[in-house]
């Protein structure tokens, strides 16, 4: 077969391939893989799960609502608490669950603050001032409060809704986590004591 | 007389100041109001619903919230960043332009673009390919016309 032969398709074999510029094609493979990068990170930090007892909890810093300190200030640093057991309790005013234990956790806070071992903080999640206010008004709520802003505490313990009831030993770690309501005053007492005593 | 003039006065004074006071009110932000906002938002506790149609207390309590503010004289863009600071940023219908966010802006046009360039570019294949092969397709028209007169004509015999 000569040149003078020539078919159709050799041409277009023959024809001059413009692929896209090599550094186009790199560009393009780095943002795919940042992108599924950054996904993966996402999906296994959203599937973490709750914390577990015996994970050290990290510094936060709560403002309490007006009306409301601990030891003369307005705001609370969990890292200023050490060697006390803290009782982190998330509600909202929305949450009728809540309402079945507001009146049993004021009643044990009410035990245990002469003490002066324990200290029970309330996180309010994703809540309006108002209706927050008068909740803490019709349960009596004495210890400190204060709203979640940014809902970043609530994001750290990744909770799952409220209430939840997470407590912490004198070291800082997480020594037990309550999903839902509490049922009685013993209850949160039979969490408590065993810590007092560590 | 002197003295009821002054009286009369004062009275006129003071009525004045308190219509100006009723006029100086804002109304109370119909509900199609507060939902343009709210609808700009989305539930804290569910997934995936705006604001403006759900059904929970929580969210009931956020469109008071809304109204109130509205009533204050606050605009959607201070509403929506009072609930992205108090709440965090997830509670936004459109995320801020800010950070890893701007990702949801970028790569989805990029994407579209580039499919564009592939589409753009295959096409352009397939005509090249197309005219390139053109010389000998176009030869068989007439062929293909002559074999079928000829079926035609046969057929014809047959009747």
């Amino acid at each position: 077969m000569n040149e003078g032969n020539s078919t159709p398709n050799a041409e277009v074999e023959a024809a001059p391939k413009r692929g896209v510029p090599i550094w186009i094609q790199v560009i393009i493979w780095l943002l795919l893989l940042g992108l599924l990068a950054i996904i993966a990170f996402n999906m296994k930090r959203s599937q973490q799960g709750s914390l577990k007892v015996g994970d050290p909890i990290q510094n936060f810093t709560l403002s309490f609502f007006d009306g409301y300190q601990f030891q003369g200030k307005p705001e609370i640093n969990l890292s200023d608490l050490k060697g006390k057991v803290v009782v982190v309790n998330f509600w909202a005013s929305w949450c009728k669950p809540c309402e079945q234990e507001a009146a049993a956790l004021e009643s044990v806070w009410k035990t245990y603050e002469s003490g002066g071992q324990v200290v029970f903080v309330g996180v309010d999640y994703v809540d309006t001032e108002p209706e927050a206010r008068k909740y803490l008004s019709n349960f009596g709520i004495t210890f400190p409060n204060g709203p979640d802003v940014g809902t970043k505490i609530s994001q750290y313990f990744r909770i799952t809704g409220v209430p939840e009831t997470y407590f912490i030993d004198q070291a800082g770690n997480l020594a037990y986590a309550q999903i839902g309501p509490f049922g009685s005053e013993s209850e949160i007492q039979a969490i408590i004591d065993p810590l007092i005593q560590k | 007389m002197k003295r009821f003039l002054w009286i009369f006065l004062a009275v006129s004074l003071f009525s004045l100041v308190w219509v100006g006071n009723v006029f100086a009110q804002k109304p109370t932000p119909s509900d199609d109001e507060v939902n343009a906002v709210a609808s700009q938002m989305f539930c804290p506790v569910c997934e995936n619903t705006p604001l403006d149609v759900c059904p929970t207390q929580a969210c009931a309590q956020w469109r008071e919230l809304i109204r109130t503010k509205l009533s204050e004289g606050w605009n959607a863009d201070q509403i929506k960043q009072y609930f992205a600071t108090q709440y965090g940023v997830r509670v936004l219908a459109e995320p801020p332009r800010q950070g890893l966010n701007w990702l949801v802006y970028i790569v989805p046009p990029f994407l579209i673009v580039i499919g564009v360039y592939i589409l753009f570019r295959a096409f352009r294949s397939m005509h090249t390919v197309n005219q390139l092969a053109g010389g000998e397709t176009e030869p068989n028209g007439p062929a293909t016309d002559e074999y079928t007169s000829r079926i035609e004509e046969e057929l014809k015999k047959r009747n």
